[in-house]
């Protein structure tokens, strides 16, 4: 199927503060979020991005939304570039794209009540008043709030983190766009509630035929919402592949690792030791050649001197590693 | 037992009235065991821990119940005394921990010297020997906790826990906010340290996988209450109450082949107005009339608890429980 989104060598830095030496010697130190990131969604397409904290996984879910500029590369929407929209361009952008907050509990005014919260982006998006209502209604019946008049006059703080998170995606939809980015949706919510949202996110955007991508960095959560999973460290996309495939027959040595390292809720698991060494380095020097080169266990000569670029592996994969991995 | 928790009961003074955040909690602490103490946010572990450490929050108080320690009641006068020497906590968040404005090496060395009537010169070498243990570098001892990554902060706050050698160790959560390789790297830490210095240790947290993981035994709180505990790979492969049969089919996982999440209907019950018998009822689909009314059941069976009525079908209820359409018969499941 056609791509709705295409990155191509995405890179965003931000600037950190300079001590005295690196203002001499006219160095502009920089955290390096994204470090030339390159993929398409394809329409109708889930597709998940996952890794640890400062992988920029979040960084990337910004850009794609633009609601921030990427410091080098371009992303295109449905063929447009991100970069020259303004005015309507952007106004019509902003209907089809949405975010989906991580916490709930945050994402909504708390002085606004449930229906101005949700009419907000309607507002915003110019739609006539007249609409309103009857938009609203449809949301929230997509997000199983049936019995919406309860919810209209509350306050945020009235409702549970499972009504307050469908809240949430009813504002998301009530504009019905045809691309959300959800980042770390249910990370906030107590474990009996999670089950209930991630079934309806599923739900949802298989009834509307939405494309989306979910940022987590929970492999089992992905293994549920997303044919597809790319797997960042430093800035990188490191694989790229089915999700099934990259959960069961991980190739790069950092996806080994992180897959080794989710915990499973069965005492009999086995406990074999990390394939990994050490901590994630400061992302403003990220090792040379290769960036997880320092933590790798199969790490040599020509990782440090060479990026490996991200090509064409087995099963569908794309792998950004020298080795031969099978 | 090193620890025994027997019908504790906490109560916290609001504006709107008393709410009991537990409730007639009960559960053991093997010594040299980890003791897992899971459930959902507003369950009363943290207020349990917190008690058995004597660090409730203000307008918190204990209303009844009984903590022994090594065979000794504890109260608010000797768990001061325990505090730190044998009886160490863990708080939340590791950042709480640590002070902003001192390096974490004088921190350790003011838990050495002030707690411990060390002099400072001992407190440096044994603040090294500490970092050491956590695997952390002792030039980092000269550090800040801002310049520490939330890991390094989570060991440190380990090594400032351990100075004094306790022989109990309360950890809330120590994990939670960390990215699965790192959580991973700590828990491989603690399991390590409970082995090398013959600890027992409370673990509080949210996630059933940390548990099994982790954990030899399992306390499972719902509510304010205990509703079933015992050996971890006990309860994990065969549970028997539904709530914890709920939570096992709620999340997804890694590695099984089943990819259909069975959701629990509603929420977890607001403590100020909780349910009349079992406080689970509203949204167990195996309720029957009895259930919410009296008291709750309490079936004991080679060490595994279970406070459901219904426990004598616990067998058969397991299986009823792997199916969604089961759940949807609650009462709260379209409320959800």
């Amino acid at each position: 199927m056609a791509a709705l989104v295409e990155l191509r060598g995405v890179v965003k830095h931000f600037p950190v503060a300079r001590s005295l030496g690196e203002i001499v010697r006219g160095k502009r130190p920089a955290v390096r979020a994204l470090d030339g990131v390159s993929f398409d969604v394809g329409s109708g397409d889930a597709v998940a991005i996952v890794g640890e904290s400062g992988c920029g996984k979040t960084t990337l879910g910004r850009l794609m939304l633009k609601l921030a500029e990427p410091t080098g590369g371009s992303i295109a929407f449905d063929g447009v570039a991100l970069g020259g929209l303004s005015g309507d361009g952007l106004r019509d952008f902003r209907r089809q794209a949405q975010l989906v907050f991580q916490n709930p509990f945050d994402a909504l005014n708390p002085r606004f009540t449930i229906y101005r919260a949700v009419a907000e982006p309607l507002v915003n998006a110019r739609i006539d008043k007249a609409e309103h209502k009857d938009r609203i209604e449809k949301a929230f019946r997509r997000v199983h709030l049936a019995d919406f008049d309860r919810y209209f006059d509350k306050y945020p703080h009235q409702l549970s983190g499972g009504q307050l998170q469908r809240v949430v995606l009813a504002r998301a939809l009530v504009l019905a766009p045809r691309f959300l980015v959800a980042d770390e949706p249910v990370s906030m919510l107590d474990v009996s509630v999670r089950a209930g949202i991630l079934t309806l996110m599923r739900e949802i955007r298989e009834a509307m035929g939405l494309t989306a991508v979910y940022i987590s960095h929970d492999l089992a959560l992905v293994r549920y919402l997303c044919d597809r999973t790319l797997v960042m460290y430093l800035g990188r996309i490191v694989e790229d592949g089915p999700t099934e495939a990259i959960v069961r027959r991980p190739r790069h040595p950092y996806t080994r690792a992180l897959v080794a390292a989710v915990p499973v809720p069965d005492a009999d698991q086995s406990r074999i030791a990390l394939p990994i060494k050490g901590n994630i380095p400061d992302s403003s020097e990220p090792p040379s050649g290769c960036h997880f080169r320092d933590r790798c266990p199969l790490a040599f000569a020509r990782c440090a001197e060479e990026a490996p670029a991200l090509r064409e592996a087995a099963g569908g994969h794309r792998v950004a590693c020298h080795l031969e991995l099978a | 037992m090193i620890l025994e928790v027997d019908k504790l009961q906490i109560d916290y003074q609001a504006k709107d009235g008393v709410t009991r955040a537990v409730d007639g909690a009960s559960f053991v602490v093997p010594e040299g065991r980890i003791v897992g103490l899971v459930g959902e946010s507003g369950c009363g572990k943290t207020t349990a821990v917190r008690a058995i450490m004597g660090v409730l929050a203000e307008n918190g108080r204990r209303a009844g119940g009984r903590i022994v320690f090594k065979g000794q009641e504890v109260d608010a006068a000797t768990t001061k005394r325990l505090l730190w020497r044998d009886i160490a906590y863990v708080p939340q968040s590791a950042m709480s921990s640590l002070d902003p404005v001192y390096t974490v090496g004088a921190q350790i060395v003011e838990v050495l010297t002030k707690r411990g009537n060390a002099n400072r010169r001992d407190a440096r070498k044994r603040a090294a020997e500490l970092f050491d243990l956590v695997g952390l570098n002792e030039r980092r001892l000269a550090d800040y906790p801002h310049q520490f990554s939330g890991g390094m902060r989570q060991r440190a706050a380990i090594a400032m826990a351990l100075a004094l050698s306790p022989s109990l160790l309360l950890a809330d959560e120590p994990v939670t906010a960390l990215d699965v390789i790192v959580q991973r790297q700590i828990l491989d830490m603690l399991r390590d340290l409970q082995e090398r210095l013959h600890l027992s240790m409370v673990l509080v947290t949210h996630d059933i996988s940390v548990v099994a993981y982790l954990c030899d035994e399992v306390v499972v709180m719902y509510a304010g209450q205990v509703i079933e505990s015992g050996p971890v790979r006990e309860v994990l492969a065969r549970p028997r109450h539904p709530y914890t049969m709920g939570l096992r089919n709620a999340f997804p996982d890694l590695m099984t082949d089943a990819m259909e999440l069975v959701p629990i209907g509603g929420s977890p019950p607001d403590l100020r107005d909780a349910p009349p018998g079992c406080r689970f009822a509203p949204r167990c689909p195996f309720v029957l009339e009895t259930c919410t009314t009296g008291a709750d059941g309490h079936s004991l069976a080679n060490g595994h608890m279970s406070a459901c009525r219904r426990d004598g079908e616990a067998d058969l209820l397991r299986k009823e429980a792997l199916d969604p359409v089961t759940w949807q018969r609650s009462s709260s499941f379209a409320a959800s």
